[in-house]
């Protein structure tokens, strides 16, 4: 087939763990049916995009803050209904286990191997504090206007 | 029919099926038949969906036992 390549983005806004699965499952299946996908993420979505481990760097008070009170990583995110302080994801993730389903870390490792590109909102970033060594590799940092270049081709555009 | 490859994508949930496929695909040459193995209900919908968009052909389906069974040609 040598017609241009199909366009999916998704914005990823929310830090959610099930909306952030249905996010990534969707950017994999794109990405199955040979896509070019682009998952931007903005604000507590950026939370999927943090390293597990604490990265040691220079921060202000408000920069820590923000640190310790968001989840560091896809796999300490909380549900956005039954969350249970906590219990919750615990019980997803057991059913998830139970169903073969792909919990979140792997969704997004998969979605890198399949060439997705994960993109973090370099403004959200500076707002929340985040440091670039404290996400993961192989992501790109752009703007608004990098997202609708590749939204304005996009034959799929999801916001979650 | 004369099958290229063969993929097990038994046990497996929604996406894992039409990721695994599409990988398998990929090995493929135009023409040839991939034969796909799975229990996900939602492939029954998923695989054709997914062949008809990607420009191949299910040549032939069925159901026994709860495995779903695909033959897909490359297009």
């Amino acid at each position: 087939m040598a017609q241009p390549k199909k366009k999916t983005t998704i914005i990823l806004f929310s830090g959610d763990y099930d909306k952030a699965m249905a996010a990534y499952i969707i950017a994999n299946g794109a990405a199955a049916y040979d896509h070019d996908v682009t998952i931007f993420h903005t604000f507590w979505g950026l939370n999927a995009l943090r390293k597990e481990a604490p990265v040691s760097v220079q921060k202000g008070f408000l920069e820590k803050m923000f640190a310790k009170m968001m989840p560091r990583g896809a796999d300490r995110m909380g549900l956005s209904r039954m969350n249970f302080a906590g219990i919750g994801p615990k019980l997803i993730k057991k059913v998830i286990k139970k169903h073969n389903a792909m919990p979140l870390p792997q969704l997004i490792e998969m979605a890198k191997e399949q060439g997705v590109k994960l993109v973090a909102c370099q403004m959200t970033v500076d707002l929340l504090g985040l440091k670039p060594e404290e996400l993961i590799d192989g992501i790109e940092f752009a703007g608004v206007a990098a997202y609708l270049a590749d939204a304005s081709e996009g034959n799929v555009n999801l916001f979650i | 029919m004369n099958v290229a490859k063969v993929l097990d994508a038994k046990g497996l949930a929604c996406p894992m099926p039409v990721v695994r496929a599409k990988k398998a695909m990929d090995e493929l040459e135009s023409g040839q038949v991939l034969e796909v193995h799975t229990t996900d209900k939602g492939a029954k919908n998923d695989l054709p969906a997914w062949a008809k968009t990607s420009g191949h052909t299910v040549i032939d389906m069925k159901e026994e036992n709860g495995v779903l069974t695909f033959w897909i040609q490359k297009g």
